[in-house]
């Protein structure tokens, strides 16, 4: 009994070939969603069931698996993800962005540029990028086959009629391979300009909704809008307040209960490097320990 | 060949109906119906409910394939063309451009959740616009010729009353300036002063655009301020058709005579 109870990377093999040919298939369609059958996995919907097969799927055992939560190595997701993998295929795990041959992601893509025969695996919630614009799903898809995409417009148009500019802020569609209008998963708007032309392959999977969906190495993304007005990144007007960073994106944390806040950024292993390389925001800390990890 | 048929114009029609039927399992919803339709003429088609003007008017606009007969449409290019043998998105973009749907009930012809503003934009964003100064100005400008108050530009559909709601239908159907309109019943439900106000403002659109329109009513005021030739239908089949005040004035048929004469006396 001294074999575990379940295979390599938790998947049996007839589900990977499968995920995998889903893989391929959305390889070849950039932007299309591939329906796949989806499995129960040990965890709830809405944390990663879709990331976590496809990772699953395309894990081998010389990879290094880095997992992200809204850029964050260090929350429950990433690391219960992170520990799921090490313990089913044995596999070594990094925060490091540039170390890493996979990294699972949810909400965000890493500050640090991706290179050549890097995988970023996307969690997705809702894949579809007019399901509350249309909600019947034979007519998105029939809508999808034809380019027939007047309707996400109409979406840009209701945000500069309400608010006076684009007020979406996250999942901001994006035209991939100028065919499929295409939902970056929830990433923040600013993050948009690092799918285009991006060196590392991008795999999305929803496992809710059974679709996996993909951009190959350099493929062309752009951000829809409009002429008069154009697609802008958002962050918060302000440095990281641990590493002083002035472009990388930021989350705002509430520090006490009279409106106490500060801006750190959003990607730790980003903000850690720069720490440890001698970078100082205002209220930096001494950059702490990394952890042993497997 | 092409030539020539674009040197004759409007002699060539916009549309033409031939031996069009439909059967429901044994039911035979619409039986024999022929007609030719020119760019810039009404027609109305009446009837009581159940003789099938709704079928035809679904098979005429291609959402409804006939069980015989064919439908032909001249394309903007002149050609005429069996709208059978066009490709989907070749139908759809038919739809989103050169016709127009007006349905009886506006929350189906319009996204009730979205400004009215983004209604009237839609077709327009769907035909590659991407300007939003440039869609805002035709949408404001279009709501001014429908009457409504530009100052409600960003106000969703559902905060109008039934008589604006109709009206902004009518703004988000033609902003692409289509050749033909098809409505079923356009003045449904609405109270007797705001029909008159729609029909006022149809009619005027309709002569200013020289549009073609293919109007489904059973009332016979609509048919006759609107049209200039009427359909009368009964039981599938039409039974009687012609210039609207000839038919109107002097019907022929029993059924037509009794349709006349159940109108109340103003």
């Amino acid at each position: 009994m001294s074999t575990p109870a379940y295979n390599f990377a938790y998947l049996d093999e007839q589900t990977k070939r499968m995920i995998r040919r889903a893989i391929l298939k959305a390889i070849a369609i950039p932007g299309y969603q591939v329906p796949f059958a989806s499995r129960e996995m040990p965890m709830p919907y809405g944390w990663g069931t879709g990331g976590v097969q496809v990772t699953a799927a395309i894990l081998g055992p010389n990879d290094v698996l880095k997992v992200i939560d809204q850029g964050s190595d260090d929350t429950t997701n990433a690391i219960s993800i992170r520990k799921f993998f090490a313990k089913t295929a044995g596999v070594a795990t990094t925060t490091s962005t540039t170390d890493a041959t996979v990294i699972q992601t949810r909400h965000r893509i890493p500050e640090a540029p991706l290179h050549a025969g890097q995988v970023l695996v996307y969690q997705v919630p809702i894949p579809e990028p007019l399901r509350f614009l249309e909600p019947r799903e034979t007519e998105t898809r029939r809508m999808h086959a034809l380019a027939e995409y007047g309707l996400m417009h109409v979406k840009l148009y209701e945000d500069i009629a309400r608010f006076g500019h684009i007020a979406t802020a996250y999942a901001y569609p994006v035209k991939v391979n100028a065919r499929y209008v295409m939902d970056p998963s929830p990433t923040p708007k600013f993050d948009n300009p690092k799918m285009d032309n991006c060196a590392a392959l991008q795999l999305f999977g929803a496992g809710r909704e059974k679709r996996i969906y993909a951009i190959p190495p350099y493929t062309k993304v752009v951000s829809l809008d409009f002429e008069d007005h154009p697609f802008t990144r958002y962050r918060f007007d302000a440095p990281c307040a641990l590493c002083g960073a002035e472009e990388a994106y930021l989350d705002e944390i509430v520090t006490d209960d009279s409106g106490g806040r500060m801006f750190v950024c959003s990607d730790t292993d980003f903000c850690e490097r720069r720490q440890a390389a001698g970078h100082r925001g205002l209220e930096s800390a001494a950059p702490h320990k990394e952890r042993a990890h497997g | 060949m092409v030539e020539v048929q674009r040197a004759r114009g409007n002699d060539e029609p916009l549309m033409v109906a031939e031996g069009l039927s439909k059967n429901f399992g044994r039911l035979t919803a619409c039986r024999d119906v022929s007609f030719t339709l020119h760019q810039g003429e009404v027609l109305a088609i009446v009837g009581e409910s159940g003789s099938g003007k709704t079928t035809l008017l679904q098979m005429l606009s291609a959402q409804l394939e006939p069980t015989s007969g064919r439908v032909s449409y001249r394309m903007r290019d002149g050609v005429l063309r069996d709208l059978n043998s066009l490709g989907e998105a070749e139908r759809r973009l038919l739809f989103r451009t050169d016709w127009g749907y007006v349905h009886q009930d506006p929350a189906q012809g319009l996204r009730m959740a979205v400004s009215a503003g983004a209604n009237v934009g839609e077709r327009l964003m769907a035909v590659g616009w991407s300007h939003y100064g440039k869609i805002r100005q035709t949408a404001s400008s279009w709501l001014e010729r429908v009457e409504i108050d530009t100052a409600r530009i960003d106000d969703a559909p559902r905060t109008y009353s039934g008589g604006m709601r109709q009206r902004l239908q009518i703004a988000r159907n033609l902003v692409t300036e289509p050749r033909l309109v098809f409505m079923d019943e356009p003045t449904g439900g609405l109270d007797v002063s705001v029909q008159a106000r729609l029909l006022d403002l149809m009619r005027n659109l309709v002569s200013e655009l020289a549009l073609a329109a293919i109007v489904v009513t059973h009332d016979l005021a609509v048919a006759r301020l609107l049209s200039h030739r009427v359909m009368v239908m009964k039981g599938g089949r039409v039974i009687e058709t012609g210039l609207t005040d000839q038919v109107l004035d002097d019907p022929h048929e029993p059924y037509t005579q009794l349709l006349v004469s159940s109108i109340l006396p103003p």
